[in-house]
């Protein structure tokens, strides 16, 4: 920039500098014309620097853009992915279990109650439940034609499909007195696949085989019917409800107080072999994300560093020239600075918006969900790419102030 | 003469190279740290999601069914058939015996506890008799040494059940020592150091064990003192075992029967809980092996997706190191158009100039990314030690493939310069004017 023409008119900010180091008190107006002047040739001068030869700011800008959008993704990942590992972690199934005490059936009422816990979050708006799902369980003990004990179980199919989606069913039943048969309990029960008779009590019921099951535990051996075919069959009432209730250790905990609040007849408990393998998983998966972004954080600030201070280095012509025709120490600081200050900043701009799509995409390709847009991390970015920025610029000008500019100007 | 070039570009710009080479060092060092963390993340996170417990089941090849309900185990004794205890040191011989983490046994026997008043505590009813409670005793292994071969290794609930919380000590394998289920202690009255007499074997409480699970209202036992109880010495009734799996995909769905023999190989040689499942059933005489759907199949979608999330953030910061190495490069290159200027006005083609750089950078990538991939080696470990609790393997193929990412990137980063550099016209640049 020192090349242009214009930077060589009389209106030089040294010589202004010191024309204002020797005023006596003068007339406001005049003190504010040349005020007004000087800042519109400091921004003339930051501008030109940008623009004339834009190869070594976009260079710099480069390194900032990536930083600030590497941050941005991170931060955003960082605190979105718990949330997005939880949903995942709802797959296992129920997380919460509700018995009667001491093998009773539970109150008629109890599903009912259940799911009011579960849409009404707490007082303190916690433990909401968007994503819940209640499964009433009754269990009986039926002899096949051969007289052979099976567990026959009552359920709400509909729901058991979005509660346990590992179930390995060939086809849900959806016809009254239609049964989905254990793999194990169908060799037993209906070995040729066509109705099959139970009875309970003495009392006799036929059922035809709709599905099998395959879970590998003890719904192989069962039988599953309809809660409405088995009420009216056995007369027995829903001794469990499992529920998938979504959130944190803390809401769950809290979901489970008012729980048992609300059924003071039945045990509620969490089944903790999930609860906990999910705090596990999900605390190692948070701090190896937070070591990676720590890292790349780390690396992509050095990096900038390293870039800007080359830059603010390589212009040590610039910095001679300005000296040497009577800039002022702090003229040159806050010259230097504005740049590294404006290059921090917009940079910081660019890559949050890069950020934010990267963070996107990686939500989109990985979890098949949008991360949400996090725009409290923006001053976090904005300010780290402005500090950066400047300490990279304020390094190399203390090292440039103790030397003569005279020096630099022949090229030594 | 190429040679001294270089050399003399090295020892007299030692400030220049050395930033060039500090961003390629962060940039590998970060590179190499994040593949070594995402390629061993998927393990160690199977590791932690053993926590769930078995994933697979061996059962009696029999036809009769379970009648269980809340654990209770609802049918009438007699006619059962049973694996036998013999048999299970071969689980060790299998194919995949490395990525089985643990086993326990199981033999459920329903029977009657009452308690046996403690010696040293006054009675304070003399009147009342403690009830006796139908319970479940379960017999298992709880760290037992095993021995296959030369191999010997440990089994049991230990391993197999962390989230089991034990007040008071653990049985050993060989004692009359028992656990009470949390809910079953509260009724009876017990704590550690109490016996019970149990279908008239009798047991000393070692502890009171908690699972949030059906253990709490039952007793466990070592296996032997079960097998006592039913008659069957060596009987077992379910082995539920543990094993590291790799997420199910179309391929491990098929049914091994159904293989080319290429196929079949391949599906063999591979750790899917299906192939797990198969081999156990071969290993162990007269059983079935089953994975345990809820565990075995949530794991493979919440590993899969844990190892895809470390895998895209590894390309979004390996992206970025390229890039600023690139811009460090570019950097660099630009500052030194005087000297293109002056090579090329004392006669030197575009070719050498351009040879000159590229030797140079390569140098610079080579070191840089040598010391990078040690820092990075070094971070990965801290990692590993500090998230983990074990150290992260890192593939010594890494190396070679590490550098060779370094020199790529430092080169595309270069290329651009470079050739703007041997644009210029060298009068223009060595007047100042460029």
């Amino acid at each position: 920039m020192t090349h242009s023409p214009q930077s060589t008119t009389p209106q030089v900010p040294g010589s202004e500098t010191r024309a204002t180091q020797v005023s006596r008190p003068r007339a406001a107006g005049v003190q504010r014309q040349r005020q007004g002047s000087r800042n519109a040739m400091f921004l003339r001068m930051l501008l030109r620097a940008a623009m004339v030869r834009p190869g070594r700011a976009i260079s710099a800008l480069v390194a900032v853009v990536v930083a600030a959008s590497v941050a941005t993704a991170m931060m955003n990942l960082y605190v979105d992915v718990q949330a997005k590992l939880r949903k995942e972690f709802r797959s296992y199934g129920a997380n919460i279990v509700v018995v009667g005490r001491d093998g009773q059936a539970l109150p008629a009422n109890a599903l009912e109650k259940v799911n009011n816990v579960l849409r009404n979050p707490a007082e303190d708006g916690r433990g909401t439940s968007v994503n819940t799902v209640a499964v009433p369980f009754a269990y009986a003990v039926a002899r096949t034609k051969a007289g052979e004990p099976v567990v026959v179980a009552g359920t709400d199919f509909d729901k058991v499909r979005k509660l346990d989606s590992w179930w390995s069913v060939s086809a849900w039943p959806g016809d009254p007195n239609a049964a989905l048969v254990g793999v194990r309990a169908a060799k037993v029960v209906a070995p040729d696949g066509g109705p099959f008779p139970l009875t309970f009590n003495g009392k006799p019921h036929d059922f035809t085989a709709a599905g099998t099951v395959r879970t590998g535990a003890e719904e192989d051996s069962r039988v599953y019917l309809s809660l409405a075919d088995f009420v009216a069959w056995t007369g027995v009432a829903p001794s469990s409800i499992e529920i998938a209730a979504s959130g944190s250790t803390a809401d769950l905990e809290n979901t489970v107080h008012r729980l048992s609040a609300a059924l003071p007849g039945a045990e509620v408990r969490p089944v903790r072999q999930l609860v906990e393998g999910e705090a596990r998983v999900l605390g190692k998966t948070r701090a190896a994300l937070m070591a990676a972004t720590l890292v790349i954080i780390l690396t992509a600030a050095l990096c900038v560093l390293a870039t800007l201070t080359a830059w603010v280095l390589d212009r040590r012509r610039d910095f001679a020239i300005m000296k040497a025709i009577g800039a002022s120490e702090r003229l040159i600081n806050s010259f230097f600075a504005a740049q590294a200050a404006a290059l921090g900043a917009v940079g910081a701009i660019l890559g949050f918006a890069i950020g934010i799509g990267v963070a996107e995409w990686i939500g989109r390709v990985n979890f098949h969900a949008a991360v949400t847009p996090r725009f409290s991390v923006f001053p976090a970015v904005l300010a780290g790419s402005v500090a950066v920025a400047l300490f990279s610029a304020v390094l190399p000008i203390t090292l440039l102030r103790q030397v003569q500019p005279a020096v630099i100007l022949r090229g030594e | 003469m190429f040679a001294r070039l270089i050399y003399e570009s090295f020892r007299r710009q030692q400030r220049r190279k050395l930033l060039a080479g500090v961003a390629i060092t962060l940039g590998v060092s970060v590179a190499t740290a994040m593949i070594a963390v995402a390629t061993d993340i998927g393990d160690k996170i199977n590791r932690e999601l053993r926590t769930y417990g078995a994933n697979l089941v061996v059962y009696p090849d029999q036809k009769n069914l379970d009648v269980v309900i809340g654990g209770v185990n609802l049918k009438p004794a007699g006619g059962d058939t049973y694996l036998d205890e013999a048999d299970l040191p071969k689980i060790k011989g299998m194919f995949w015996r490395h990525n089985i983490v643990s086993f326990a046994p199981v033999l459920a026997v329903n029977t009657t506890v009452t308690r046996v008043s403690d010696p040293g505590s006054p009675v304070e009813d003399p009147s009342h008799t403690d009830p006796s409670h139908t319970v479940q005793l379960l017999g298992t292994y709880f760290a037992k040494q095993l021995k296959y071969g030369e191999e010997t290794f440990t089994a049991g609930a230990r391993s197999m059940y962390p989230y089991w919380k034990v007040n008071g000590a653990w049985p050993a394998d060989d004692s009359q020592d028992a656990l009470v289920g949390e809910a079953l202690a509260r009724e009876l009255g017990v704590q550690p150091g109490s016996e019970l007499n149990l279908g008239g074997h009798t047991l000393k409480v070692s502890g009171i064990l908690s699972t949030g699970g059906n253990e709490d209202s039952q007793v466990i036992a070592p296996l032997d003192i079960a097998q006592a109880m039913v008659g069957h010495p060596g009987a077992v009734g379910r082995v539920y075992v543990s094993a590291l799996t790799k997420p199910e995909d179309d391929f491990g769905r098929r049914d091994p029967r159904s293989l080319s023999p290429a196929d079949y190989d391949r599906w063999y040689c591979s750790p899917y809980a299906n192939s797990i499942a198969f081999q156990l059933q071969e290993a162990i005489p007269h059983s079935r092996a089953e994975q345990i759907r809820q565990v075995a199949q949530n794991e493979g979608t919440v590993l899969s997706r844990i190892k895809g999330l470390m895998l895209l953030v590894t390309l979004a910061a390996l992206l970025a190191s390229a890039l600023a190495v690139s811009a460090a490069m570019a950097t660099a290159i630009f500052e030194r158009r005087g000297e293109v200027g002056l090579m090329k006005a004392l006669g030197a083609h575009n070719g050498l100039v351009a040879s000159m750089f590229f030797t140079e950078a390569a140098l610079l990538a080579l070191i840089g990314g040598a010391i990078g991939y040690a820092i990075g080696n070094l971070l990965a470990q801290r990692i590993g030690l500090w998230i983990f609790n074990s150290r992260i393997a890192i593939q010594p193929v890494l190396f070679p493939v590490v550098l060779a990412i370094a020199v790529i990137v430092t080169f595309a980063g270069s290329a651009a310069s470079i050739r703007k550099a041997m644009k210029f016209d060298p009068v223009l640049v060595l007047r100042g004017d460029a």
